[in-house]
């Protein structure tokens, strides 16, 4: 006979058996090369970058998390696995060299102004770590652009990224010192997270293998990026920089996989999210050929998540039975 | 819209991925049906006494018609009521009537039930002549007073069911047979043993309707309930065997109306409003020993299984049958179990009790440990939209729960097509209990219109 009362419970009695911690492990592991490359390329440094603010992350997560989540503990709070994803992308929109104090108030900003300030998982309406990315470009203009060649010593000298000798320089001078293979295998000057192209492919297609995501949004945020910027290159070869450059460049790898993807920010049904990766994608592309600033995926995503509750409001599924006529009354 | 061709008899249905299945949403579930699928139906001896509820059906109660003392044969009348929607209810076991009173019933309620003491020696109520099945309104009368009513879970009358009203023509009489909820194999079983007297109701059945075509779908994990069926069909080109893909909801109304015609209920209609009638393979079979065996219902076949039970079994018990009873009879429930569930996991009613009775839409009795229904803890929507894909009626169930939580009742214009299958939740990695908040938000929605409607 059995010890213990029954339960009463709501039907179903069965779940799956996901959760939302798994779903935040398989992020971290698509990450992982990209991380080791970076840290291979930038040595020392940039593993105490991504400590430092993975642990900050945390910390702010234990604490104000547990305000935020009706009762959960600690230990729950950061055990869901969504402040750890948010350190590890916010160290991977930071520069190699970035001072303990840039992590510490990204991952103030991140976890606190970008997450916990609406109420907690699933209440933010931005992305926590492109919030945190963004006020710290902003915030600390030195520190921020402070890029390094892989591989070279820590000199004090700011090395120039691809998107930025684009802007400045022209697309025949980026294409001439920034050769495509070395764009892709992430050995350029950038933040961390936007070295290895190819590192962040194999792990954003990891993420489709379980998926964790689903193809709308990478494809139609790399496509439409692809689809402008190729037909310009077409038109003026010599002005524009080919789509292979702009896909390898830049945050946008790591932006449309990992960034744009994120679900509490970004739309719910596929139709949505083919709209939402595609508006990332015009806004990329008008900031990077248009605008002053070099790169545009922060501000594009941003912009995207702030329009998401109206996507969604626009793709809201027409229920199966309101698609054919009402019935008479008998 | 016509159908794919009837499975051939001379060989077994392949499972294939190209089966038909209804349009959006449904889950894959581990259906852990390998457990009782091949085993023979039991019947059991008569328990020493089973408790009656006069309300076993969708629509008015019935009243008893015993008292205390009365000494009653098996099959004898016991309850009855003069509404229309209702269907009469009928001693189990021959005996002595021990009490009539309220009692305990899986719905949660407590309701008006008759417990008889079995006298195993005791008489049985002589069986009914046939009915001419084209006499219609004597094959309506017969089958309410024979107390039949849907065995598939919802327990409709099945005389109302039978007899729409004459806007409403039906073209397709559907045998649902797809059994979609884990765990259950009751009506595999019948159809494997038994697949005759669901073919007899199906005629009978068709016959009242007025001859529409008649369509028999199985899920495709039940090669050989098809086979049994398909055998029995023979060459018979008004009655169609359709295999369909195993995926949870099959077995729910509205799709598999979807699955078999294409077609779709609408939202606050009936399979009527499309033209179909759908009864459950478990209804057939007791039309037909009301009709033409003159017999009421007062058993049925269930699963008992789920990891808390030791050794699970369908078995033929009589209606009234305490759970408790019929746990010694499958090895008893282990320590560890937790929860009672009547019905199936996706579906069921847990039960805080085994001293409840078998009622006649009770088609399984799942005992379930925390290695199964494992404990969680509820966390926030992360709006990862899994729930919407996965919903059959093409709603947004994140969207239904949090209004509901937020006590925005006003905005639930879509909560009443939900048809609380389960999927949303199953699938939610956030472990949401959004079948809970959508119930709780129907009931509030409801109240809501009715205030509006008197007001």
């Amino acid at each position: 006979m059995p010890s213990a009362p029954f339960a009463v419970a709501s039907s179903p009695h069965i779940l799956t058996g996901n959760s939302i911690r798994r779903l935040m492990f398989s992020v971290v592991i698509a990450l992982a090369p990209a991380t080791v490359l970076a840290v291979v390329f930038f040595g020392v440094p940039a593993l105490r970058t991504i400590l430092f603010t993975l642990a900050f992350c945390l910390l702010f997560e234990a604490v104000l998390g547990t305000r935020t989540s009706d009762g959960l503990s600690w230990k729950e709070v950061v055990g869901d696995g969504s402040g750890a994803v948010t350190g590890l992308l916010l160290a991977l929109n930071l520069p190699p060299d970035s001072p303990w104090w840039v992590a510490a108030v990204g991952a103030l900003v991140a976890i606190g102004l970008g997450k916990h300030v609406f109420g907690g998982l699933g209440r933010n309406p931005f992305n926590p770590a492109l919030v945190a990315r963004v006020v710290l470009v902003i915030a600390f203009p030195v520190q921020m652009p402070a890029w390094r060649a892989p591989f070279q010593p820590v000199d004090g000298v700011t090395a120039a990224t691809a998107l930025g000798v684009l802007k400045a320089d022209g697309a025949t001078a980026a294409a001439s010192q920034f050769p495509l293979w070395n764009l892709y295998s992430g050995q350029v000057p950038g933040c961390l997270g936007e070295v290895s192209a190819l590192a962040l492919l194999a792990g954003g297609i990891f993420l489709l293998a379980r998926r964790v995501i689903s193809w709308h949004i990478p494809v139609a945020y790399l496509g439409s990026v692809a689809a402008v910027t190729g037909i310009l290159w077409i038109v003026d070869p010599g002005r524009f920089a080919s789509p292979l450059v702009h896909l390898g460049a830049g945050g946008l790898m790591l932006g449309a996989w990992y960034m744009a993807t994120d679900l509490v920010t970004s739309p719910l049904t596929r139709k949505g999210m083919l709209i939402f990766g595609a508006g990332c994608g015009a806004i990329t592309c008008v900031i990077r050929l248009a605008g002053s600033y070099p790169e545009g995926v922060s501000f594009a995503i941003l912009v995207m998540n702030a329009l998401t509750p109206l996507i969604d409001k626009w793709t809201h599924p027409v229920p199966a039975g309101r698609r054919v006529p009402r019935p008479e009354t008998a | 819209m016509s159908l794919s061709p009837p499975s051939s008899p001379k060989g077994p249905p392949e499972r294939s991925r190209r089966r038909r299945t209804f349009p959006r949403g449904g889950i894959d579930v581990r259906e852990h049906k390998e457990r009782t699928a091949h085993l023979p139906v039991e019947t059991i001896p008569p328990p020493a006494e089973v408790v009656i509820p006069m309300a076993q059906h969708f629509g008015v109660p019935c009243e008893p018609v015993v008292q205390r003392g009365e000494t009653v044969r098996k099959g004898q009348l016991i309850g009855s009521t003069p509404a229309p929607f209702a269907a009469d209810v009928h001693a189990s076991v021959a005996g002595k009537v021990k009490a009539v009173g309220p009692h305990v019933h899986p719905s949660g309620f407590l309701v008006e039930s008759v417990t008889i003491e079995t006298e195993p020696a005791g008489e049985t109520e002589p069986a009914l002549p046939p009915v001419d099945p084209g006499d219609r309104a004597a094959v309506l009368r017969r089958i309410r007073e024979m107390g039949v009513v849907g065995m598939g879970g919802a327990g409709f009358p099945t005389a109302v069911k039978l007899n729409p009203p004459g806007n409403k023509p039906i073209d397709t009489l559907l045998l649902n047979g797809a059994e979609c909820e884990p765990y259950l194999t009751a009506d595999h079983r019948l159809m494997v043993e038994d697949a005759p007297r669901v073919l007899e109701g199906l005629r009978v059945m068709r016959t009242v309707l007025g001859n529409p075509r008649a369509v028999i779908a199985v899920e495709d994990n039940k090669p050989d309930a098809a086979d049994a069926l398909a055998e029995l069909v023979g060459d018979d080109p008004s009655i169609e065997l359709l295999v369909l893909k195993t995926r949870y909801p099959q077995g729910a109304e509205r799709q598999l109306i979807e699955s078999v015609l294409g077609r779709t209920v609408p939202s606050g209609g009936l399979p009527m409003d499309v033209g179909v009638d759908v009864q459950n393979v478990g209804t057939a079979a007791a039309v037909a020993d009301a009709v033409l065996r003159g017999r009421p219902l007062i058993e049925r076949v269930l699963t008992v299984s789920g990891d808390g039970v030791r050794q699970p079994k369908n078995l033929r018990v009589p209606i009234g049958a305490l759970y408790g009873d019929l746990m010694e009879h499958c090895g008893g429930m282990t320590e560890d179990a937790s929860r009672v569930i009547m019905g199936g996991p996706m579906m069921g009613k847990a039960q805080p009790t085994v001293h409840v009775p078998v009622t006649k839409g009770t088609s399984g009795i799942l005992v379930l440990t925390p290695r199964t229904a494992r404990p969680y803890r509820e966390l926030r929507c992360v709006r990862c939209g899994e729930c919407l894909r996965v919903c059959p009626q093409g709603l947004v169930p994140t969207e239904l729960a949090v209004l509901a939580e937020r006590e925005q009742f006003a905005a639930l214009t879509e909560i009443m097509d939900c048809v609380e299958c389960g999927a949303c939740n199953y699938a939610c990695p956030a472990n949401r209990q959004l079948v809970q908040w959508i119930r709780f938000g129907k009931v509030e929605y409801r109240n809501l219109q009715k205030k509006k409607r008197h007001a």
